[in-house]
């Protein structure tokens, strides 16, 4: 239509033409709004749907194969002879903790890229799970604590590496590529950190070495994965609560506040969740390469930039640490942990995202 | 609807840091007009605009809107009567145009209360206002500058406030665009009776577009009024070092600033030298 019939039109707009005319492009604007709905509903229900698939899936097959009645008589707490102890114990445990872990780095990664507005600005490359996995190494084989202390600790790191790194780049625009780098360099320096716990305890193996540099699954048992479900049950609702106020901040600080939003305190609140979501996971099974990183921008690839990512990110995130860790036990002839393999998935993307950042000078 | 909303800044004091950037300044925005503010770079004018809508914090002073003070009203009620574009928006790569619009409606909405049909007639009459109806499912990232630009304001007219605050609303636009942003925000003001503030650089147009100009020099009022009274050559002086010539615009009778620089004008400065040395053998 040209500019000329919208303007009559405009001019009409008293009328009954022009208010019928309006009534039908509201009736529009919620067809399409439907439309999105209706697709994020389906993409959302397909995602939660492989999640559940893959975790039946690894439960029943390792080294031995046990037939889904046989599962399920585990799960409900039947005692069927072997499987009871291979899938109760191990494979059950391990599953449980894949998916926790995924959900918690799936909507902690995504919080802060969505925050910050950056994909470069996930926690897993900005040194908070480098941090909250230093203090769980340390934790553990220097100071021989039990869980809940290792998740104290954790999370203790975690919230100093974000006030470390927040301090660091605040001179340049919190939001900047500053940060990043700034994180960057924070995230070396803890590995190290990391590394060198770890070489100082000469009776750990390299299995566990492995499970804090790059993150494993591998001997996952329940005390273990109870508080990051805890942590799960705790956090998630207080980000759901903000995942709108979450989604008006994309659109800068001045414009979320002229829209009522209160930006330091939602900035706040959603930090302090992230961060705990992120520590809890890492400190039961190491900061799994890349899952937070790389969940955000899967999930918005998959759904459009229609609404939150929140809740379609963490499936991504279960999907891929479910996922990864089978194909690290079963599918390349030695066993590697599960964070060797996302780390080999993330690295190009890491790339990507760093050549296209210096190709549009800096800005993301 | 009642759109006669009184916005006032009382002996507000304003800065960043060490600086102070406004001082002691004293404005009152006439209900259901449009006011546009000018003023030299960095006088002040987007800060002020920042504190009006609660954005930044007075040192002292309060602005007060229908006898409440902004920086003690809950921000999601204040959003539902004043709202603000700023001058660099930052639209979420990908985002539709409609999905954009649609966030205009964030303080009408609660915290469980779901998307209604109001919203989605809101949004309607936003994209209609700003003939953005056919860019509806296009991502904000392909628009033109001036596309992008109305998209923005009707993400504003979305959020229905009675008084609507804009923080350079035509930079970086062509002339054309300029105009047509002017126009629309004119229409909403007729329409609707919305109470308009726009920061302004150029200073024919504030004139042409404002019932009610203020210019600010130095972080305070230099002069406000009707744009006949503000724009003059003492004015312009005064606020900008400038001097000029200021004459009726013969299309609209507004006034209208003619800068003269040390070039090219006929009849004084150097032109006229240039031109008496070649008279004389």
């Amino acid at each position: 239509m040209s500019g000329a019939d919208l303007r009559s039109a405009r001019g009409a707009s008293s009328t009954a033409a022009g208010a019928a005319r309006i009534a039908s492009v509201a009736s529009d604007v919620a067809r399409g709004r439907a439309r999105r709905g209706r697709r994020r509903r389906a993409v959302i229900g397909l995602l939660a749907a492989a999640v559940l698939v893959v975790f039946v899936l690894t439960l029943m097959v390792g080294r031995t194969f046990y037939g889904p009645g046989e599962v399920l008589g585990v799960v409900l707490g039947q005692d069927v002879p072997g499987a009871s102890f291979t899938v109760g114990r191990l494979r059950l445990p391990r599953a449980v903790l894949a998916i926790a872990a995924g959900l918690c780095f799936g909507l902690g990664g995504v919080t802060f890229q969505t925050m910050l507005r950056n994909p470069l600005a996930s926690p897993d490359i900005i040194g908070i799970s480098s941090g909250a996995s230093a203090a769980a190494a340390f934790a553990i084989v220097t100071l021989s604590l039990d869980d809940a202390q290792v998740s104290a600790f954790a999370i203790a790191a975690g919230l100093a590496v974000a006030v470390l790194v927040y301090l660091l780049s605040k001179k340049g625009g919190v939001a900047g590529t500053r940060l990043v780098l700034v994180g960057i360099g924070v995230a070396a320096m803890l590995d190290s950190l990391t590394a060198y716990v770890l070489s100082g305890a000469a009776q750990w193996d390299l299995q566990e070495a492995l499970r804090w540099l790059t993150g494993s699954l591998n001997g996952t048992s329940w005390p273990q994965v109870v508080p990051v479900l805890v942590a799960l049950v705790v956090l998630t609702p207080v980000l759901l609560s903000r995942s709108r106020d979450l989604s008006v901040t994309q659109l800068g600080d001045d414009t979320a506040s002229a829209l009522g939003v209160r930006v330091d305190r939602t900035r706040l609140v959603v930090i302090l969740a992230a961060v705990g979501l992120i520590s809890f996971a890492t400190a039961a099974c190491g900061p799994i390469a890349f899952v937070a990183f790389l969940s955000g921008p899967i999930a918005a690839r998959i759904i459009g930039p229609h609404g939150s990512l929140l809740v379609p990110s963490a499936l991504v995130g279960a999907l891929l640490v479910l996922v990864a860790d089978v194909v690290g036990q079963f599918a390349l002839g030695t066993r590697f942990p599960v964070g060797v393999v996302t780390g080999v998935l993330g690295a190009p993307y890491l790339i990507y995202l760093i050549v296209r950042t210096n190709r549009a000078g800096g800005s993301l | 609807m009642t759109t006669d909303h009184s916005l006032v800044a009382r002996r507000l004091t304003l800065g960043y840091g060490d600086r102070v950037v406004v001082d002691d300044l004293d404005l009152a925005v006439p209900p259901g007009r449009i006011t546009a503010i000018v003023g030299a770079n960095a006088c002040g004018k987007s800060t002020l605009l920042r504190s009006m809508s609660r954005l930044l914090r007075p040192r002292a002073g309060q602005v007060v809107l229908d006898g409440a003070e902004v920086h003690r009203t809950p921000a999601r009620q204040l959003a539902r009567t004043l709202g603000l574009l700023p001058q660099s928006p930052v639209a979420p790569e990908g985002i539709t145009v409609a999905d954009l619009v649609g966030r205009g409606r964030h303080p009408h909405q609660g915290l469980l209360s779901r998307w209604s049909s109001a919203d989605d007639l809101a949004v309607a009459e936003a994209l209609e206002a700003t003939e953005t109806t056919g860019l509806a499912d296009r991502s904000v990232d392909e628009l033109s500058g001036g596309q992008r630009q109305r998209v923005w304001i009707a993400m504003a007219l979305a959020q229905q406030t009675d008084v609507l605050l804009l923080d350079e609303p035509t930079t970086f636009l062509d002339v054309s665009h300029q105009v047509e942003v002017l126009d629309l925000l004119t229409d909403l003001n007729r329409s609707r009776g919305t109470t308009v503030v726009m920061v302004l650089h150029d200073l024919n147009l504030a004139a042409r577009y404002a019932d009610h100009l203020v210019a600010l020099a130095d972080g305070r009022v230099h002069a406000a009024g009707t744009p006949h009274e503000v724009l003059t050559e003492d004015c312009v002086r005064a606020v900008f070092g400038l001097d000029s010539r200021v004459v009726d615009d013969p299309t609209t009778g507004a006034p209208m600033m003619l800068p003269l620089g040390r070039h090219h004008v006929v009849g004084e400065g150097p032109v006229r030298r240039e031109s008496s040395s070649e008279s004389t053998p």
